[in-house]
C-alpha cells in the first residue's frame, strides 16, 4: 500500500539546509496497523507529511497503492488526497464554523457528491463513531475527543486507503485516547490500512508494528507482541 | 459557476463570519454610498443652474444706451445717447447674417383699466419678434403682427397674470383694456417659463407706442437673438463687434463703457459653462478619490480575509481540494459580497438622493440625482477591483502547501 525507497528530504534554514530524512525505506501493506514512534525533530512529522503528499520529497521513490508519486502539481495532490488518504491531525483541524456532520461531509463535497449523498453518508460514519447525536454540534461545543472521533469519522467519509493519524491522541487525556485508540483499531480490523505517529510509547503498544525513526533514519521495525486479553 | 451546492457552501462561509461579511460590505456601501451622494448633490448643482439660465432665450443680447463718460472727438462727457429707427436699421443691414431675431423697444409703465379693476404695468412697445426673444408662450389667441406694426393697430397681448389680476377667472381675449387713457383690444394672453415678473407685461405694436410716446423715432434698448449656429466664442466676437460699430456711430470713446452697454447671455452661459466644467472636474475627482479609497480599503480587507483563512484553507486542501477550488471559492464569495454590498450602498444613496428632493433648493440644490450607468459603473469597477484584491491572496494561499498553511495559527 506504501513503499518508499531511500527517501531523502532537507529543509532550507537560511543558507543551510536541515537534512530531515536520510534515506527511508518502509513497506507498509494494505490491513496493517503501523506506528510511527521517535521523540521530536526525528522526521517523523516530515515522513507523514510527506506520504500524506502534503509535502514533496527530495530523492527516492514513494508508491501510493502501486502508483509512483512525482511531479505531483496541487491539484493532481488534491485528487489523490481525496480518494486515498484521510487524515487525523493532533490539533483536530475541524472547520470551526461548520457543525459535526458538515464537517464530516466536506471531503465528499470535494468528491463532487450531491447534498443529500453526502449528508446521508456522513450521518453513517458519525454514528459508526458513535456521535450521531451530535450531528448538529459546533466543534466549540465537543469535547476533545468527540472532536477527534468526528474527524476520525471525516477521515473515513470518502472510504480511503490509509488513514494518517499524526499524534491522534496528542491532545487528549488517557481515557479518551485509550477509546480514539480503540476506534482505529476498530477501523484497522474492518480492514483499513492505519498509520499512526505518536512518542507515546503507551499508544505505539495498541498498533501491530511499530517502527522507530532517529534523526531521520530507521532504527528498529518490529512486530508488537500482542497482549492476550484477560 | 450556478452549481447549487457551491453557492451554498458560500452563503454557508458568509453567514458564519458575519464580522468579515460586515468589515468588507460595509465599506464597498460606504464608497458607493458617499459615491452616490456626492455625484447626486454634483448634479443637484447643476440642476440649478440649467434652471437659473433657463428664463430667456440663451442666445440673446440686449442692448441699452446710457450717458457718455469720456470726451471723445470734441464732443464733451455726461452726453446722452439715444437711439433712434435710423439705428434699427444700421442694426439690421450690418448684421444680418448673425442675428436671427430683432426687435426695437420702448418700455413704459402705464395705468391698466379695466370695469372696476386696474393696476400698473410696464408696457413694452415691441415687434412680432420679441416673442420668441423673450421665450414667451401664446396660451390664448395670438401675439403682434406684422400688420398690427403697419396700421398702428391699438392691439395688446397681456402675460397670464395680468389677466389674472383684471379679469380674475374670465378670459381677456378681445376685451378692451384702458392704458392710461387708451383703450386696447386684447388679442392674445402668454405665459413665460421665466417666471411671475416675465408674465405682468403688457406686449403693443412697436409703432403704436412710439407714434403715441416717442415723437422723434426714439427707441429706448434693442433685444436680439443671434443665430443659434454661432459658437460662444463667436457669439462674444458678435457683440464685441456690434458694441464697436454702434460707439463709433455714435461718436463714442471705445473704451466708454456705459454709453452704449451691451449684454450678452452667452457672457452668462460662457461663464455657467466654465464654472460647470470646473464643478464637474471637481465632482469626478472626488467621485474617483472615493472609488480609490473604497477600493484600497476592499483590497485591505480581502487581504486579511485570506490570511485569516489561512488554516481553514489548509483543511480543506488536505481534505481534497484543488488550488482551483479554493480560487474560485473566495473570488465568488468577494464577488457576490461586493455585488450585494454595492448594490445596497446604491439603493441607499439613491433613495437619500430622493428624500433630500427639493428640500436643499436654498443651497442651490435642486433635483439632487444620479445616473444609473454612472452608479452602476462605480459599482462594476468595485467588484472588478475587490475581485482582484481577492484573487491575488486567494492565488497566493492556494498555492502555499498545505502543510504549511495547517501549521498557521
Amino acid at each position: 500500500m506504501i513503499k518508499i525507497e531511500k527517501l531523502h528530504k532537507s529543509y532550507p534554514i537560511g543558507k543551510d539546509s536541515l537534512h530531515v530524512l536520510k534515506g527511508l525505506d518502509l513497506h507498509i501493506k494494505e490491513g496493517e496497523f503501523v506506528a510511527i514512534m521517535g521523540s521530536s525533530g526525528s522526521g517523523k512529522s516530515t515522513l507523514l507529511n510527506i506520504v500524506g503528499l502534503l509535502d514533496g520529497h527530495d530523492s527516492g521513490n514513494y508508491y501510493l497503492n502501486g502508483q509512483l508519486i512525482e511531479n505531483l502539481d496541487e491539484k493532481k495532490a488534491a485528487i489523490l488526497r481525496n480518494k486515498f488518504l484521510g487524515f487525523v491531525f493532533q490539533s483536530f483541524n475541524l472547520i470551526t464554523y461548520k457543525n459535526a456532520l458538515e464537517n464530516v461531509a466536506l471531503p465528499l463535497y470535494y468528491q463532487g457528491m450531491g447534498r443529500k449523498e453526502r449528508n446521508e453518508r456522513a450521518l453513517h460514519f458519525l454514528d459508526k463513531v458513535g456521535l450521531k447525536d451530535r450531528a448538529d454540534h459546533l466543534p466549540s461545543e465537543l469535547s476533545g475527543g468527540e472532536k477527534q472521533r468526528v474527524a476520525v469519522a471525516r477521515a473515513l467519509v470518502t472510504n480511503p486507503k490509509v488513514i494518517l493519524a499524526d499524534e491522534p491522541t496528542g491532545a487528549l487525556d488517557s481515557t479518551t485516547s485509550h477509546s480514539v485508540m480503540e476506534l482505529l483499531k476498530e477501523i484497522n480490523r474492518e480492514g483499513m490500512t492505519v498509520f499512526v505517529i505518536t512518542h507515546e510509547e503507551d499508544i505505539a503498544e495498541e498498533t501491530d508494528r511499530i517502527v522507530r525513526l532517529k534523526d531521520g533514519v530507521i532504527i528498529s521495525d518490529e512486530k508488537v507482541l500482542k497482549k492476550s486479553k484477560v | 459557476m450556478f452549481d447549487l451546492d457551491r453557492w451554498q457552501e458560500i452563503f454557508q462561509t458568509i453567514s458564519k463570519n458575519k464580522l468579515r461579511t460586515i468589515l468588507s460590505g460595509f465599506t464597498i456601501a460606504f464608497a458607493i454610498l458617499l459615491f452616490t451622494l456626492l455625484f447626486g448633490i454634483g448634479n443637484g448643482l447643476k440642476h440649478t443652474f440649467e434652471k437659473q439660465f433657463a428664463g430667456d432665450s440663451q442666445n440673446s443680447v440686449y442692448i441699452n444706451s446710457g450717458s457718455t463718460t469720456k470726451p471723445y472727438k470734441g464732443l464733451q462727457s455726461g452726453r446722452q445717447i439715444q437711439f433712434r429707427n435710423e439705428d434699427s436699421k444700421f442694426i439690421n443691414e450690418k448684421f444680418s447674417g448673425e442675428i436671427q431675431f430683432f426687435s426695437p423697444n420702448i418700455q413704459r409703465n402705464m395705468q391698466a383699466i379695466y370695469k372696476g379693476e386696474q393696476n400698473r404695468y410696464n408696457v413694452r412697445g415691441v415687434y412680432p419678434d420679441y416673442q420668441p426673444l423673450e421665450s414667451a408662450v401664446i396660451q390664448d389667441g395670438r401675439f403682434l403682427s406684422y400688420i398690427d406694426i403697419k396700421r398702428r393697430a391699438k392691439v395688446i397681448a397681456i402675460g397670464r397674470l395680468v389677466e389674472e389680476d383684471l379679469f380674475g377667472a374670465k378670459s381677456a381675449l378681445g376685451k378692451n383694456i384702458n392704458l392710461d387713457g387708451i383703450s386696447y383690444k386684447v388679442v392674445g394672453v402668454f405665459n413665460d417659463p421665466g417666471g411671475d415678473n416675465d408674465e405682468r407685461y403688457i406686449y403693443a405694436p412697436f409703432t403704436t407706442i412710439q407714434g403715441m410716446y416717442k415723437p422723434n423715432d426714439e427707441v429706448d434698448y434693442f433685444g436680439l437673438t443671434f443665430n443659434s449656429k454661432l459658437s460662444v466664442d463667436e457669439a462674444l466676437a458678435f457683440s464685441n463687434l456690434l458694441t464697436k460699430v454702434l460707439k463709433e456711430k455714435h461718436n463714442i470713446d471705445p473704451r466708454d463703457q456705459s454709453a452704449i452697454r451691451v449684454r450678452n447671455y452667452a457672457e452668462g452661459t460662457k461663464n455657467v459653462q466654465q464654472f460647470m466644467t470646473v464643478l464637474n472636474v471637481i465632482i469626478l475627482f472626488i467621485g474617483i478619490g472615493t472609488l480609490i479609497a473604497g477600493i484600497i480599503g476592499i483590497s485591505n480587507i480581502m487581504v486579511y480575509i485570506v490570511k485569516e483563512r489561512t488554516k481553514e484553507l489548509g483543511i480543506r486542501k488536505a481534505l481534497g481540494a484543488t488550488p482551483k477550488s479554493i480560487i474560485g471559492m473566495i473570488l465568488m464569495e468577494s464577488i457576490f459580497i461586493t455585488a450585494l454590498a454595492g448594490y445596497t450602498g446604491l439603493m441607499i444613496g439613491v433613495f437619500a438622493l430622493r428624500a433630500l428632493g427639493d428640500s436643499l433648493e436654498k443651497y442651490f440644490i435642486i433635483n439632487p440625482s444620479v445616473e444609473t450607468y454612472v452608479v452602476v459603473g462605480a459599482t462594476i469597477i468595485l467588484i472588478i477591483a475587490g475581485t482582484i484584491a481577492g484573487y491575488i491572496p486567494a492565488k497566493r494561499a492556494a498555492s502555499i502547501k498545505p502543510i504549511v498553511a495547517l501549521n498557521d495559527e
